[in-house]
């Protein structure tokens, strides 16, 4: 006999049920009223608006100049987050400073946030390490590049937090495309079996590289969590208050016991995946123009205005700011020196290695060739 | 006199010592794998460990290695030695991402800021007439992948102190148990030091050089001593360690003997014996006096179980290989590619 369940059957926690995109902010910069997640951010006011505002400008100024720096020949790579600001400024700001981010190569906001030095954000860009910077020193853990890998990282971490008995919470940051993963699914079948206080932050920007979000999903992918026993949320990812108000939900549960949230921002990446990527090939110019239109700070601005700031002073001092950040990141990065040529064996093992140590000599002896000869 | 505390226990007893011992001595130390906790695993070898230890250390996992080992990522990144149980060697595929890009390279990857102090323990091996996917021996793809160790007891002590090691490294280490000796017993001093570095002359010889490891030593002890009848006299060396290799112990060994056979269960292609054969040919070419011969499994899928003895090297295709490292008439005297 056909069991009948209700539309919302998959939704166990109602308090963070919502029945569509969680929006605080339109981007004509109205403030949405929101019985359940207006007490989340009642705290959040015009000062904390304006920081958020700040770091968004300055963040994305970051990635501007990234891009160019790499246009110039001074990085590998960089993958922009233009247009993911709101997403990762919301969320990352949310958390404590114990927290631990596991995150996808695209959180430069994320690892800012965090405290992450300037030069440290180009430094696996530019080829002179292999990450940037060291995680224990701001709680971010090294960009996992294989899509997805870090779901598990970040579930493992939220283990050994439950077992040290203390309230930090892992939040694991991935795309729309790494839900096809299985990494992804297992993290949430492992989260879920162990009630682990982790987070599941995936910024949904509608495209892996070329392939639009269709491709990985037929429904929303917030309605995938539920059914791993994870309660899911959708959120407006260009609206930074609606994102901060979700994670502090999300974080809020994990710390007092609730286990794991799995929150779906909603956002646009507008610009390419990477600077090597040429979305023209398989983007429709008129989407981007719509999402532009939802820009994740114009809004803030517009709110701003609306709660009587005075924007104008505001963006005179949050440029001034960016252009120093902007000169700032640029000297960082031309002053990141290529290692010595022997460094390549260092930290492949904690200790001696008979094989390596062995490798190591050898090279060493050839390049002590040149030494003599010069 | 030092009392001594040795006992007799089989292989996979041993292992359960051991594992006992790291979570009493440690308790940063936790057990993960599937079916390990009130069944003790599909060979027992956790058997009793959750009982005593609960369930926060001695965890069942859902049944995903790629789940169980960046799990342990993450819990090493929090500080934790989370020793893994990969039920059959052939089970470990799903989760070879997270071993050789994650787990081998997060030390490198961080420039020495993040350990992982990660043991992965996976029974490997055939002879025991199972199906398809547990009788493998998948040892070389991690002793091909930079920032893993790969180790491989042969007998119970082995087995309790190199475990005791694997666990104690910093660095992460695939630790390969010969399944068809779970049930061998012998001496266990559960107080020796650990060496997870160095091979083992287990019989001394002066004609030939028989390098193996994991469950054939016992076969190349076997074929020592009906070899030592006919008055050939073999140096059987058990590496233990299969990443890094302990050249100096084999280098040694042939420069004595000028002979050298290599004996493995896994494929021949690109297998250990084939590194095997190039560093020592590297490393004393002038005292080779004869070029380094491969006994191992063919270049085949493990086959269905009927088969397996003739897969498997056996005590007589290590004789016929210490004969052709002797130029004595053997299987391929007369044999020609062209027949």
């Amino acid at each position: 006999m056909p069991t009948t369940v209700s539309k919302d059957f998959r939704l166990t926690e109602s308090h963070i049920r919502q029945e569509d995109v969680v929006q605080l902010v339109t981007p004509a910069g109205a403030r949405v009223a929101n019985p359940t997640f207006d007490p989340w951010v009642d705290d959040v006011g015009a000062d904390q608006l304006a920081s958020f505002y700040e770091d968004m400008v300055l963040v994305r100024r970051i990635d501007t100049e990234a891009t160019a720096l790499q246009r110039q020949g001074e990085l590998g790579l960089w993958p922009p987050l233009l247009g993911q600001e709101a997403a990762q400024i919301g969320s990352a700001r949310a958390l404590r400073s114990d927290d631990f981010a596991f995150t996808s190569y695209r959180e430069h906001a994320v690892a800012w946030c965090r405290g992450v030095a300037l030069p440290d954000l180009l430094r696996m860009w530019r080829g002179t390490a292999a990450s940037g910077w060291n995680p224990y020193d701001v709680n971010v853990a090294a960009p996992a590049i294989i899509i997805g890998a870090q779901t598990l990282h970040a579930t493992g971490y939220a283990l050994g937090c439950r077992k040290d008995g203390v309230d930090t919470v892992a939040i694991a940051y991935f795309g729309d495309g790494a839900t096809s993963e299985g990494d992804v699914n297992e993290a949430m079948v492992f989260a879920a079996s162990f009630q682990a206080p982790v987070v599941f932050f995936c910024e949904n920007n509608q495209w892996a590289i070329s392939e639009p979000v269709g491709v990985q999903a037929r429904n929303h992918i917030a309605d995938r969590a539920p059914g791993f026993g994870i309660p899911s949320l959708r959120v407006d990812g260009n609206d930074v208050l609606a994102v901060h108000a979700a994670t502090r939900v999300a974080l809020e549960r994990a710390r007092s016991g609730g286990g794991p949230t799995f929150i779906e921002a909603v956002t646009y990446r507008m610009g390419p995946h990477t600077t090597s990527d040429d979305p023209t090939r398989y983007r429709d110019p008129d989407e981007l123009a719509t999402w532009q239109g939802r820009d994740p700070i114009a809004r803030i601005g517009l709110l701003l205005e609306g709660l009587d700031v005075d924007v104008e002073a505001l963006d005179r001092a949050v440029n001034a700011k960016a252009d120093e950040t902007a000169r700032a990141l640029r000297a960082g990065c031309v002053a990141l020196a290529a290692p010595e040529p022997l460094s390549v064996f260092d930290n492949v093992f904690t200790g001696p290695h008979s094989w390596l140590d062995r490798q190591r000599s050898q090279y060493a002896a050839y390049l002590a060739q040149f030494d003599e000869e010069a | 006199m030092l009392q001594t505390t040795t006992r007799q226990l089989t292989l996979a007893q041993a292992i359960n010592s051991a594992l006992r011992r790291a979570l009493q001595d440690d308790d940063k130390v936790l057990l993960l794998g599937e079916d390990i906790g009130k069944l003790g695993g599909v060979f027992r070898v956790t058997d009793g460990l959750q009982a005593d230890f609960g369930s926060d250390r001695v965890m069942d996992a859902p049944l995903a290695e790629s789940g169980i080992i960046g799990t342990a990522v993450g819990l090493a990144y929090r500080g934790y030695r989370t020793v893994c149980e990969i039920q059959f060697d052939g089970f470990i595929y799903p989760g070879f991402d997270q071993i050789v890009a994650q787990v081998a390279k997060l030390h490198y990857r961080t420039q020495g800021a993040v350990k992982m102090p990660i043991t992965l323990r996976v029974p490997f091996g055939g002879g025991i007439g199972a199906v398809e996917h547990h009788s493998e021996s998948p040892e070389a793809y991690f002793a091909h992948t930079a920032g893993l160790r790969v180790v491989s007891p042969s007998n119970p002590q082995d087995a309790h102190t190199m475990l005791r090691a694997a666990i104690a490294s910093d660095d992460p280490v695939l630790f390969f148990e010969p399944k068809r000796r779970y049930w061998a017993k012998g001496p266990v001093d559960e107080d020796a030091p650990g060496d997870i570095e160095h091979a083992a002359v287990v019989t001394a010889g002066t004609d030939v050089t028989l390098v193996t490891y994991g469950a054939l030593v016992g076969v190349a002890r076997d074929a020592a001593a009906a070899a030592a009848e006919d008055g050939v006299s073999i140096e059987v060396i058990d590496l233990r360690s299969l990443s890094p290799i302990d050249f100096d112990t084999v280098e040694r060994s042939v420069r004595k003997t000028g002979r050298l056979v290599i004996s493995h269960e896994a494929q021949q292609f690109a297998g250990l014996g084939a590194e095997i054969a190039a560093s020592v040919t590297e490393r004393c070419f002038d005292y080779l006096d004869h070029a380094p011969v491969r006994v191992t499994g063919f270049d085949t899928p493990y086959p269905p179980s009927a088969l397996e003895e003739y897969f498997l090297p056996d005590l007589d295709r290590m004789l016929d290989g210490v004969d052709r490292a002797l130029r004595k008439p053997n299987s391929l005297t007369d044999w020609t590619a062209n027949a």
